[in-house]
């Protein structure tokens, strides 16, 4: 590989980029199971046109360019599979523009969740976005392109479906406007009513550009939020429980979770209710349709809502801390999961299996799965912990996870910001037709495959 | 196994079947209480095994001491009845198993027994506590695991109390201070009722504080407030502990407030009848509580158990009362505690 260190310092200046071992090292891994791989430069831009040269010299010499949020997918996805650069997008990190009215906001592609979620609380106490349950240091545009999940994706779907437009740097560096800013001033939506080009980028994993900015939806912060927890041991009877709750359209979130530890939550199935207001009039009205909705199965005994006055204000935080617990409980602090996404009817299926993977290879599990726009679907995150210095631990975890998304997958689920192996079989069960439009996109976008090589691989 | 001590006759010659007949929660005349309690003592099917919140009074309602509440949840146990929801059930038998996640402090003849709630350990503390706050027990391996009976779990009790029993006993403590009333409650009423032997006196955690405040009476700084009281479900199973409250509260300059839901008609908490029953028995007990409260004038609500602490505190002081527990309003009389 040619050296590019000078024309990258030319680019972004010396502070910006890197080949000294230490960064390499560290940005060769993620949290994950999956074995480091080394890139050759680190670059962290400050403007879409630094990206753009950027891409334009790795085009001209055929290197890799990986672009990174904050590493954080768990499932190696910005590993730089096959060397090249790291592009970490961290710098670009201005909140460009919030529409209250139009309950919007435009971020470069390295403004994280946390500063976000801050600005708002700051500026527009009014509004919020759809947070997802990961450490505050990730970045919205990464969540978007790997079409994330967070706090809102039960009312309003994936956080890529709140997507309401794009800047993007396409591998041959040109800037793209996608969305109703590509004609006017204005970020209200990222398609329709013109051809949605947005599906080209997101769910691509970098592959295919650079975001450099998001617009994205914004809804309203309610003064008051609450959260039950109903409690079944059947699951069988979780698809009609999520079905009768998400009837109700009361419910902000819902999410089902279960655990062997600690052991009070041995053996059940807690579904997580969350629900807001702006008085405790329509909070307690929301509480009792909730309620309502489920109280035959108290009476028939089969499921309740269980207290939690001391597990309330970890609840209702955004995002939650627990998991970072659940981590250390093997101690090594790691974890990582297989998140298919499913329709709720196959929940009884697939959770039996994954607590049989989970005995088979004697790993220690905990599930959580949130519910999608009102019930389509459910995201799983069916999470093994594992000691990060043992690594016979984490084979055991990698095979396991394996085994999860393909039985998952068998089931007619498709996977959630899947790893090479995931991809790999997402690839082999999909439609010849769909792979090949894929190829055609990938061919045309980005012919001579820089754009984080390895993953996707539709060739 | 040990087995509950019922006298069948006693009931049968009842001449005022007070355990349902003041049962706050169903109603019965006279006739058909004495009849449905003899159902319960004969094994039959009655209305009461299914009806039933668990709110323990029956035990202080019954003048024989034949203990009709732990008769019903052997009954309902027999008959594969549940109280709770079974997942809700279940979570509690986990919630409380063994786990030797037990705490222990440099144990003396006299321990502080703060069962399985953080809560008590904090409370039992400063000059009031000062002779036992480090002589201490914590953990399920202490707990009494009277809080079974709500789930009709008698089975539970009859395993797990003999272990506790004999943990103590291990630890050759002479004295046990139970800050909790369902401890108390449990080594001096449940125990006896299944004929185990309790190898330790158990002293009530108020009659320690009354001797206490005999101690530190120089200190103690009349509060001049006016209360009312929130009495849980477990006091019912000491009834003769019911008037420490006034005693205490007296000691330190607060006058408790008469109300309709008090002494004998106290209402339950909610939170055990929620998991029961579902929010809307929940909602109207605890609504008829708080404003029964709320109308008394009272400047505070004084609790002695941290669950109906937890589950009353938020609606109570919406009403415009504080919410107190009776050890905090003590400190504060001795000033260890702001007003």
């Amino acid at each position: 590989m040619k050296d590019i260190l000078k024309p990258l310092v030319d680019i972004v200046g010396e502070k910006a980029v890197s080949n000294h071992e230490e960064d390499l090292w560290y940005y060769s891994r993620d949290p994950g199971v999956l074995e480091p791989k080394r890139p050759d430069y680190v670059v962290a831009p400050k403007t879409t046109e630094q990206v753009q040269a950027i891409v334009r010299l790795a085009n001209e010499e055929k290197i890799p360019v990986v672009p990174m949020g904050n590493g954080m997918s768990l499932t190696g996805i910005v590993r730089p599979l096959k060397g090249g650069i790291v592009m970490d997008m961290k710098q670009m990190n201005k909140i460009v523009e919030v529409n209250d009215r139009g309950r919007y906001v435009v971020v470069e592609g390295g403004v994280s969740q946390g500063q976000l979620k801050a600005y708002l609380e700051d500026n527009y106490p009014h509004l919020r976005h759809s947070i997802p349950d990961a450490p505050p240091g990730t970045t919205i545009a990464a969540n978007v392109a790997l079409h994330g999940q967070g706090r809102l994706s039960m009312q309003y779907g994936f956080n890529s479906d709140m997507v309401t437009g794009l800047e993007v740097v396409l591998p041959n560096g040109e800037v793209c406007k996608i969305g109703s800013w590509c004609m006017g001033p204005y970020w209200f939506s990222k398609g329709p009513s013109l051809p949605d080009l947005s599906g080209l980028f997101l769910g691509w994993l970098g592959t295919t550009g650079v975001l450099t900015k998001v617009g994205l939806r914004l809804y309203p912060q309610k003064k008051l939020r609450d959260v039950e927890i109903f409690v079944v041991d059947r699951a069988e009877l979780v698809e009609d429980i999520i079905y009768r709750l998400s009837h109700t359209e009361m419910t902000e979130d819902l999410t089902v979770w279960f655990q062997p530890k600690p052991l009070m939550f041995k053996g059940n199935y807690h579904i997580t209710v969350y629900f807001t207001g702006d008085t405790e009039e329509e909070v307690e009205f929301k509480r009792k349709l909730i309620w309502n909705a489920v109280q035959s199965y108290i009476d028939s005994k089969d499921g309740g809502f269980m207290g939690i006055a001391p597990m309330k204000s970890g609840l209702l935080e955004q995002p939650q801390r627990t998991i970072s617990v659940f981590a250390d409980v093997p101690k090594g602090g790691g974890f990582e999961y297989s998140g298919p996404i499913t329709l709720v009817e196959n929940f009884p299926e697939y959770t039996a299996m994954f607590e049989e993977i989970a005995a088979k290879y004697n790993l220690l599990y905990a599930a959580t799965i949130r519910v999608i726009a009102g019930g389509h679907a459910m995201m799983y995150g069916m999470s093994f912990a594992f000691n990060r210095a043992d690594q016979e631990m984490m084979d055991r975890v990698k095979t396991a996870l394996d085994e999860a998304t393909e039985f998952a997958l068998d089931l007619g689920g498709i996977p959630w910001k899947p790893n090479v192996s995931e991809q790999a079989m997402a690839i082999q069960r999909m439609d010849p037709s769909t792979l090949s439009l894929m190829k055609m996109v990938k061919e045309n976008l980005d012919p001579n495959g820089i754009m984080n090589p390895g993953n996707w691989e539709v060739n | 196994m040990y087995a509950l001590k019922h006298e069948e006759n006693v009931c049968a010659t009842c001449p005022s079947p007070d355990c349902l007949l003041k049962c706050q929660y169903m109603e019965f005349s006279k006739e058909d209480a004495h009849k449905e309690i003899m159902k319960v003592v004969r094994g039959e099917d009655s209305v009461v095994l299914k009806d039933c919140t668990t709110c323990y009074a029956c035990e202080e309602y019954c003048s024989r001491g034949n203990h009709p509440y732990y008769l019903i949840c052997e009954r309902r146990e027999e008959k594969g009845i549940l109280t709770a929801p079974r997942p809700i059930t279940n979570q509690w038998i986990n919630m409380t198993e063994m786990q030797g996640k037990f705490m222990t402090g440099s144990v003396e003849d006299t321990v502080m027994s703060c069962c399985m709630l953080p809560e008590l350990k904090k409370l039992g503390s400063g000059d009031i506590f000062a002779e036992i706050e480090s002589s201490f027990v914590f953990g399920a391996e202490f707990m009494c695991p009277a809080v079974h009976t709500h789930f009709a779990k008698p089975s539970v009790i009859k395993e797990r109390l003999p272990k506790v029993l004999e943990r103590y006993k291990g630890l050759g403590v002479k004295k046990v201070v139970c800050m909790h009333d369902e401890c108390y409650g449990t080594f001096t009423s449940i125990a006896p009722a299944y004929g185990m032997e309790v190898p330790f006196e158990p002293v009530y955690y108020m009659d320690y504080i009354l001797e206490r405040l005999k101690d530190l009476k120089e200190r103690i700084r009349p509060l001049g407030l006016k209360v009312v009281y929130q009495r849980p479900c477990s006091n019912r199973l000491i009834p003769d502990k019911f008037p420490l409250v006034e005693k205490i509260l007296g000691k330190i300059g607060v006058e408790v407030l008469n109300r309709t839901y008090d002494g004998e008609n106290c209402l339950c908490c909610g939170d055990i009848v929620r998991a029961i029953c579902g929010y809307q028995a929940a909602d109207d007990i605890q609504k008829r509580n708080v404003d029964d409260m709320a109308a008394s004038g009272a400047e505070y609500c004084v609790f002695n158990c941290p669950f109906c602490q937890s589950a009353l505190s938020d609606k109570v002081s919406k009403a415009g009362l504080k919410p107190v527990h009776i050890i905090d309003l003590c400190k504060m009389a001795i000033g260890e505690k702001e007003v």
